[in-house]
């Protein structure tokens, strides 16, 4: 698209924010009764929801039950109205898989595996409206519906998307960002130890670079989790209030 | 059949090696395996041997109608198949995490980084560009599928030569080899996959 400039003189960006601001991040936990966890997650436009069942026996083939540890299985499916034109196949076309695949890398980092041998947790995550940072959000709905699940995790698994514009990094990019075709990196971090879960990153971005981004990728996953710990903080408190504490 | 899973003794042997810095066939711990490339006979055919793993590519190309949200681009379309003469273990309805894996990051590796320019492959704009397609078989597998299909994939593409075309008008014609030259692809850069595998926490 001529004309559309992804930073401005003044630093701003397409939709009014800054460099390293990250859009509105609203989300919920415990949205369905019937799962054992679920949650909700808006970051700026991009809606994704999150659904756990776990840890319980191994579906289908006996075989495949690890004798130490869980079993993570994830699926990833975006719904046929999420994108501006309407997808053919919702769920089972190679990107969906590389989707399930990555989220299955990411959390088999994060939970306690060990703590349930010989069973299978699951996660499945479904993309309502794409407009960017999709892996980021399911990530963070996935993350706190194994919270509400009460699966026992190292650490929360906050992640974010970066680019680079004309020398300046970008935190959370949109779709329209994201299109313009420049280079784009999803981190997925666990905050307190500063360990990675899953770093990818598209298209050419010289080296000297990285680090920068890099580092607005980090920053922008620890304001999520500031952001993820007060959702679960309130939801707690709300429960625990129904309870009758 | 299924994997042969590795044994305490084998696992614990190869740790310990590791924390010495030594690997089981007296490589340094950044050593690559010997690289060979050979070529076939037709354009765009080449078979890379990364120390035993071998991996076979072939490219041919085909005149299609473009994309309808891509109409000055042409198509790039990479197929990586592990062919059941690789491992024992490859079956053929086996295998699909694995295939996906590594043949989204070998589209993510070609496709992504734009290292073709796929400008120069439309021949009318909305009617007829080329679609290229790679496809490479894994003959031998003996570790690191990625890193040999991926110099596999890109010296196919340096290797092979479309024939040529010219527009009348409305008139396409396809010159065969013995008429004009075949026109190489305009490469911009060869993008290489290198893997790196961490222990014990670095």
């Amino acid at each position: 698209m001529a004309g559309l400039e992804l930073l401005s003189d003044q630093g701003y960006r397409v939709d009014g924010r800054r460099a390293g601001e990250l859009r509105k991040i609203q989300a919920r936990m415990g949205v369905f009764s019937q799962a054992d966890g679920s949650a909700y997650i808006e970051q700026g436009n991009t809606k994704a929801l999150a659904v756990v069942y776990g840890p319980h026996e191994i579906r289908g083939s006996r075989a495949r039950a690890l004798p130490d540890r869980a079993l993570v299985n994830c699926q990833y499916s975006s719904a046929t109205f999420s994108t501006g034109e309407r997808k053919r196949r919702p769920h089972g076309d190679r990107k969906s898989c590389e989707m399930g695949l990555q989220l299955r890398q990411t959390f088999e980092a994060a939970i306690l595996t060990q703590l349930h041998p010989r069973s299978q947790i699951d996660i499945y995550v479904q993309v309502l409206q794409a407009d960017g940072g999709t892996y980021a959000a399911c990530v963070n709905a996935a993350t706190l519906a194994v919270l509400d699940a009460g699966i026992p995790m190292r650490d929360f698994v906050c992640a974010c998307s970066a680019g680079f514009v004309d020398g300046t990094a970008l935190a959370d990019l949109s779709h329209v960002e994201e299109a313009a075709g420049g280079p784009q990196l999803a981190l997925a971090l666990l905050p307190a130890s500063g360990q990675i879960a899953l770093l990818e990153m598209d298209a050419r971005l010289h080296e000297d670079h990285l680090e920068r981004v890099l580092e607005a990728a980090a920053q922008a996953a620890r304001d999520v989790h500031t952001l993820l710990d007060r959702v679960v903080r309130q939801h707690v408190r709300e429960a625990s209030i129904l309870l009758g504490d | 059949m299924k994997e042969t899973p590795l044994s305490n003794c084998e696992r614990r042997f190869l740790l310990r090696a590791i924390e010495e810095k030594k690997r089981l066939d007296g490589r340094q711990t950044y050593d690559y395996r010997n690289i060979r490339i050979s070529f076939g006979t037709d354009y765009g055919c080449c078979m890379v041997e990364l120390g035993k793993t071998r991996v076979l590519g072939q490219v041919s190309c085909e005149l299609v109608s473009p994309k309808l949200n891509r109409a000055t681009e042409g198509i790039l379309f990479f197929n990586l198949e592990l062919s059941q003469m690789a491992a024992p273990a490859f079956e053929p309805g086996r295998q699909s995490d694995l295939l996906v894996k590594l043949n989204r990051l070998l589209e993510r590796c070609l496709r992504n980084s734009k290292c073709i320019d796929t400008e120069s492959l439309c021949v009318v704009a909305g009617e007829k560009v080329w679609q290229i397609r790679v496809d490479l078989h894994l003959l031998n597998h003996d570790g690191n599928i990625i890193d040999a299909a991926s110099i596999a994939a890109i010296v196919a593409l340096c290797h092979f030569r479309r024939p040529d075309v010219s527009v009348q008008g409305d008139e396409i014609t396809l010159y065969t080899p013995e008429e004009r030259d075949p026109v190489p692809l305009s490469i911009h850069h060869m993008p290489i996959c290198v893997s790196f595998a961490f222990f014990q926490q670095g």
